[in-house]
């Protein structure tokens, strides 16, 4: 990539270097490189600390169910599927109403409102995530026992998700508070990429004789889609990875139910709980498998998403963002 | 240039006082539980002399075990004993052996939230072990009732509710589980985390009895301490002279001048359902971890005399924290493993 600068070409090197140009490349290049150096060091050292599981289960340790310490038996799939779970729950609640909230705040409404609420979107943002987690315990459990759990059970309790008791915590209250965690991401984000559209695709629609909302939904939202399923995936990968808030509200039981009342159990909340009293090198070693196994799922799903991309760009008419 | 000498001389003079003025430095890493009382002996012995002063980090028993096996620190504090896999880590990395050293006691009591139950419930070790199991579901079964006679307990389920992060209460609650049901000994086993049968996981003794207060006929077990010091409920266990006892601090000590009888010279003695009138059947001591052999004088000296200061000194200010006593035969004993320290 020798003519690579745009003010590359026929000037050498040095005076590339002395003019600042390929001074800034070289160091913004470092700068980057580091971000792929940090991840290949992460996986490199979450592979080498679990030698020991991956001897002993292998791939089993991926599809068994067991987690007991006394018997040194380790399985990691009640945690990934309460991982996803709970992932999946909050994106169902956080996507349609964080959307819906940036379409009204960059379309809808006057520029004041638009930019206060705008302020309070992002003080929600930087709300630690401790704090998510005590409203939940005391605001979501008990109303997820008292109010949504009989909503849900009485007409719908013979569908397997909606079955079963309600002890207030379990992987629906996780998702709950993981959607109130992300959605002030998804707004932030998609009510900036909203804005960022160009003026004259908003007066091409109108003047074609679309209504005001034609011309969103329809012209503004697909161009914007890129960067609205950008911030649908910052969303995931938070609420993936969200560890306190999750550990105070989903139950910490390892166990898999299709009830989305039951108790439950996510990858980064049980390393979080027993990290620091586990003895026995085995047992340490399976909790960093299983961060590697959190890693792995980031990893995937991330990768699904970039695909996503690909295909609906392609296809669709808008051009990316 | 003459200035110049002075200023080197001043420096010097100041370097050699600052040097002086450098305490000791001693390292601890280890169980949280006795954290509060530690920090304050520690502060107290510094206090007394200020050329010395312990650091300790509370970071758990398991990484206090950890730690002090890689000499990372100078000492290691655990609420379970350390098991003979590794005392033998240990003996393998350093040539010589590490020494358990009871401090305090703790306790784990049974707390509960039961629809129209505001009094003291009593439990046997049968209907402990059936809950934890989850084959005593419901708080009305004759197992609890018989114990309680005159409390209506209703016909609802019972939700189990333990620690969900490694802990040392958990330890206490297990091993006492595991020596009153062989059941529970077979199928589940002690430790600081276990893989429990039923219930919820609820983070730290806050998160314990967080959820307890909030879900009806639910119980599951804290900290005596934590109890005591938020005025929580809760219940009485029957120990093995068949009497009901109420956890306090004379009746953790109970448990623990029983059990010396039968004292160890090492010291790792689990007191989980000692005999003896008056006592707490799920109480234990808690250790600190002492290497045998400390290659610096200064350290070794340091470390030993701390020990007695703790054992005598030291044990006046533990019930101010609501920490039981070290019983005076433990104390006695102690003492004399201190000179095993070389």
């Amino acid at each position: 990539m020798p003519s690579a600068g745009p003010v590359g070409g026929s000037r050498s090197f040095f005076s590339r270097l002395r003019d600042g140009d390929e001074f800034a490349r070289l160091v913004t290049l470092v700068f980057a490189a580091t971000v792929v150096l940090i991840t290949a060091a992460l996986v490199w050292e979450l592979w080498i600390n679990s030698v020991l599981p991956r001897q002993k289960f292998g791939l089993h340790f991926f599809v068994t169910q067991t987690w007991d310490p006394i018997m040194d038996e380790f399985g990691a799939l009640p945690f990934i599927y309460g991982t996803l779970v709970t992932s999946v729950v909050a994106l169902l609640i956080s996507v349609p109403l964080g959307i819906g909230a940036a379409i009204f705040l960059a379309e809808l409404a006057p520029p004041s409102v638009s930019d206060t609420l705008q302020f309070f979107i992002d003080l929600l943002a930087a709300v630690p995530s401790v704090i998510y987690g005590l409203l939940g315990v005391f605001t979501v459990v008990p109303l997820m026992r008292t109010v949504i759990y009989p909503l849900l059970n009485k007409p719908f309790g013979f569908l397997p998700i909606f079955k079963g008791p309600s002890y207030g915590v379990g992987f629906f209250t996780a998702g709950i508070v993981l959607a109130i965690m992300v959605i002030p991401y998804i707004i932030s984000v998609s009510r900036e990429v909203l804005l960022s559209v160009p003026r004259d695709q908003r007066e091409a629609a109108l003047a074609l004789g679309s209504t005001r909302w034609e011309s969103t939904w329809k012209v503004v939202v697909p161009f914007a889609r890129t960067g609205i399923l950008g911030s649908i995936f910052l969303a995931l990968a938070r609420a993936l990875g969200e560890t306190m808030a999750v550990t105070m509200v989903i139950g910490n039981t390892p166990k898999i139910a299709a009830s989305l009342f039951a108790p439950g159990y996510s990858i980064a909340a049980v390393i979080a709980n027993e990290f620091t009293e586990a003895t026995g090198d085995l047992y340490l070693q399976s909790l960093i498998a299983l961060g590697l196994a959190l890693f792995l799922l980031t990893f995937i799903l991330n990768g699904l998403a970039r695909l996503l991309i690909v295909v609906t760009t392609q296809k669709g008419s808008g051009v990316a963002a | 240039m003459k200035r110049l000498a002075l200023l080197a001389v001043g420096l010097l003079t100041l370097g050699a006082i600052t040097f002086a003025d450098n305490p000791l430095l001693i390292n601890g890493a280890g169980a949280t539980f006795p954290y509060p009382i530690y920090s304050k002996w520690f502060d107290m012995y510094h206090g007394k002399n200020p050329n010395l002063q312990f650091n300790y980090q509370s970071v758990g028993s398991g990484a206090g075990i950890k730690q002090v096996t890689e000499g990372t620190v100078d000492f290691g504090a655990t609420d379970g004993p350390m098991n003979d896999d590794q005392l033998k880590a240990y003996q393998d990395k350093h040539g010589s052996g590490i020494l358990h050293f009871p401090t305090v006691l703790g306790a784990a009591v049974p707390t509960y939230n039961v629809k129209g139950v505001t009094s003291t419930l009593n439990f046997t070790p049968e209907a402990l072990a059936g809950i934890f199991l989850g084959k005593v579901t419901k708080w009305n079964d004759p197992v609890i009732a018989d114990a309680n006679k005159g409390t209506n307990l209703p016909a609802e389920d019972i939700v189990v509710v333990h620690r969900s992060d490694g802990s040392g209460t958990t330890y206490i609650w297990t091993d006492y589980l595991s020596k009153i049901s062989d059941e529970w000994k077979s199928k589940v086993g002690k430790g600081t985390s276990v893989n429990w049968p039923v219930g919820l996981g609820g983070k730290g003794n806050e998160g314990v009895t967080g959820q307890i207060k909030q879900t009806p006929n639910a119980i599951g077990y804290v900290e005596l301490i934590y109890a005591v010091q938020n005025n929580i409920l809760y219940g009485t266990v029957k120990n093995s002279s068949k009497n009901f006892v109420k956890a306090d601090l004379a009746s953790v000590t109970a448990a623990a001048a029983a059990a010396s009888k039968e004292m160890p010279d090492d010291f790792r003695v689990s007191i989980t359902n000692a005999s003896g009138n008056n006592a707490y059947p799920i109480a234990s001591f808690t250790w600190l971890l002492i290497p045998e052999k400390i290659q610096d004088a200064g350290k070794r000296d340091a470390i030993k005399n701390f020990l007695k200061w703790m054992m005598t000194e030291g044990q006046g200010s533990v019930e101010a924290l609501s920490y039981a006593k070290l019983p005076k035969e433990v104390v006695a004993k102690e003492e004399k493993a201190i000179s095993k320290i070389q």
